[in-house]
């Protein structure tokens, strides 16, 4: 079961390869990758200098091109693919079939991963992506019970990645449209969910209110935190009482389950967050490694340990963690 | 191009929540003598949802047909169950209707055997993905809700022989799918014991924000905008690349939706003037924005945008 790992800049993809990623995952400084933020990312000439390093370290890099393009900006996607290409990384992480078309027959010798902003969630639409653009691997939406990703593996006709850690996408990725629906740019199109440009903070009534775009995502007291305003972590009114309705700021923690995915037999677990800073990806990578080293060498006894929660708790939004999606309770 | 302009079709779309057997049953037959010339039909958001079987289903496609209605059947939108893409095999391989394919399963299962149509939650943002889609079948394309007109304008350009463009022109639009029920969890319960609870929502649940806008509706494990979107001024736009324009089904007032959208489009009204008409049956506003280039929820008053 391999580690994969996030990084925004060449300071993390090195704190992730020094801290035990078996792959680092990255992205252009462009819209074409789901994380599409200002001062992140990578150039051509930073991903030679992470490609050396990662190299030298027994590490892999895979490139994230894993937005849509539209008929008026799509060759930006297959330079995109061209230029990951020619520097040679590992892989590339695809959601677009246009995009796929491109790559699989220009570069037929490329890796190629379907991302989770394909949105596949069951073996039919994977075998789709296999048979059409022989994709090597498909990372899964979020939306799967343990047993449903246990039946999924089995069937699928190739590997299977998983999310692990991170913030937590409730939605189906690929097919959420709430950022947009507010702001105009979303993850589809323009690589970011809730783009900080249309982020307001504001003092009323010595309470703080968070707004998207004028709408009004949470407000929170003095002593309380303040999420960063996405809209399914914000508090609404339904049916007369005031709650988190979609879900609370929280992080998915897979560490409770990390024997059950290595029985299953899921290929790869990722870690969330590019956009993070170096010493976040240092301390979730170091954890992520030790709990799946330790998970390896004796399943059967395998416990979380306490100094690991704690240490993921409190990297986690809202300090708080969940299973999500694998556990049913959540659904 | 000085062709003839072909006079644009009218499409209802799957009705997207819980309704009791019996007003699905009064709702179709309702529909017959309707002016639409497309109904699709099926449950594309929970298969918990069984007011009607597979076979329920067949027996309304069959009355609409010959009621002159082109039947589409819809597949689910979010595939987690085995049971469930066994649900969307059924459709698939019902032998006489087309399918509208919601999920690249019902694509894999369709491709090479029967064309189909590309529903509204299949990824379809360029011309390199339509070709290869429409390469395995697909003849018609529901474009994604959050692509502008300038996307389209894109398409034209280059646009695979012989495929239909497909408009969602009048509804709560579909925003996000999740593995959790939303009602479910308004109800202080998990989705494993709904009690269909959904079913006390015939247009959704309001979300509204802590000022009390209404923002959006929860539908089960859908969630929509609670404005309706409206692109009702495209049909009569000879020039915009629509041939089709979906109405969504609401509880009520459907019909009168349907009869607004006829009438402009054989220009007894005038789409402008027509908002009015429309507007009671948009409780918590329309908007437009999409379209636009913009923010979903905006709402520009003309056909033309910034």
């Amino acid at each position: 079961m391999e580690l994969v790992c996030p990084a925004g800049n060449l300071p993390s993809l090195k704190a992730a390869v020094d801290n035990g990623a078996d792959a680092v995952y990255i992205g252009f400084k462009n819209e074409t990758n789901a994380r599409h933020f200002a001062g992140l990312n990578f150039g051509h000439k930073q991903i030679e200098q992470g490609l050396a390093h990662a190299r030298n370290h027994g590490s892999q890099v895979y490139v994230a091109i894993n937005t849509y393009p539209q008929p008026d900006n799509f060759t930006k996607w297959e330079e995109a693919v061209d230029q990951a290409a020619e520097l040679g990384v590992d892989a590339l992480i695809l959601a677009d079939i246009g995009v796929m078309d491109y790559a699989a027959t220009k570069w037929p010798d490329l890796r190629l991963h379907l991302s989770v902003q394909g949105s596949a969630t069951s073996h039919e639409a994977i075998r789709f992506y296999a048979e059409q653009f022989g994709i090597k691997r498909a990372v899964v939406p979020r939306v799967l019970s343990l047993k449903q990703v246990a039946a999924l593996v089995d069937q699928s006709p190739i590997p299977i990645e998983v999310f692990g850690f991170g913030s937590l996408c409730v939605m189906v990725e690929g097919r959420c449209f709430l950022s947009s629906y507010v702001t105009g740019q979303g993850p589809n199109t323009f690589g970011a969910c809730s783009p900080a440009s249309f982020v307001r903070w504001s003092e009323k009534d010595s309470k703080l209110e968070t707004r998207l775009n004028g709408v009004l995502i949470d407000c929170v007291g003095k002593g309380e935190n303040a999420g960063y305003p996405t809209v399914c972590k914000g508090r609404f009114k339904v049916n007369g009482e005031t709650s988190y309705a979609i879900e609370e700021p929280t992080s998915l923690n897979t560490l409770p389950i990390l024997p059950e995915l290595l029985k299953i037999g899921v290929a790869a677990v990722k870690i969330e967050g590019r956009q993070r800073s170096p010493a976040y990806v240092a301390k979730v990578t170091s954890v992520l490694r030790a709990a799946i080293d330790s998970c390896k060498r004796d399943p059967e006894n395998y416990q979380p340990d306490r100094a690991w929660l704690s240490q993921l708790r409190a990297l986690s939004e809202g300090t708080q963690t969940t299973l999500g999606a694998y556990e049913r309770h959540w659904q | 191009m000085n062709v003839a302009r072909a006079r644009k079709r009218l499409s209802l779309g799957p009705v997207q929540y819980f309704w009791p057997r019996e007003k699905l049953l009064d709702f179709y037959r309702s529909i017959e003598s309707t002016p639409v010339d497309i109904v699709y039909l099926g449950e594309t958001v929970c298969s918990k949802r069984r007011s009607f079987r597979h076979k329920d289903w067949i027996d309304v496609a069959e009355r609409l047909q010959i009621a002159g209605k082109e039947v589409v059947l819809s597949t689910l939108a979010l595939i987690e169950a085995s049971s469930e893409l066994g649900l969307v095999r059924k459709l698939c391989k019902n032998g006489n209707f087309t399918v509208e394919a919601n999920d690249m399963s019902a694509v894999q299962m369709l491709a090479g055997e029967m064309d189909f149509v590309g529903g509204p939650s299949l990824n379809i943002y360029n011309v390199a993905t339509l070709r290869k889609l429409a390469s395995m079948g697909l003849t018609r394309w529901v474009m994604p809700v959050e692509l502008a007109q300038k996307a389209l304008l894109g398409f034209s350009r280059e646009m695979p022989a012989g495929i239909e463009v497909e408009l969602f022109a009048w509804g709560r639009l579909p925003l996000a799918y999740s593995a959790r029920c939303y009602t479910a969890r308004a109800h202080n319960v998990p989705k494993d014991a709904c009690e269909y609870c959904c079913i006390d929502y015939p247009d959704g649940l309001m979300l509204s924000t802590r000022e009390e806008e209404s923002f959006l509706m929860i539908n089960g494990i859908q969630t929509q905008s609670a404005k309706i979107h409206s692109l009702l001024h495209e049909l009569s736009n000879p020039e915009s690349g629509v041939d089709i324009l979906r109405i969504s089904p609401q509880s009520e007032h459907t019909e009168q939706v349907i009869s607004v959208f006829d009438q402009v489009r054989a220009g007894d009204l005038d789409a402008q003037e027509t908002s009015n008409e429309l507007a009671p049956f948009a409780a918590f506003g329309m908007c437009n924005g999409y379209w636009h280039d913009d923010a979903g929820m905006a709402s520009y008053s003309t056909g033309h945008g910034p």
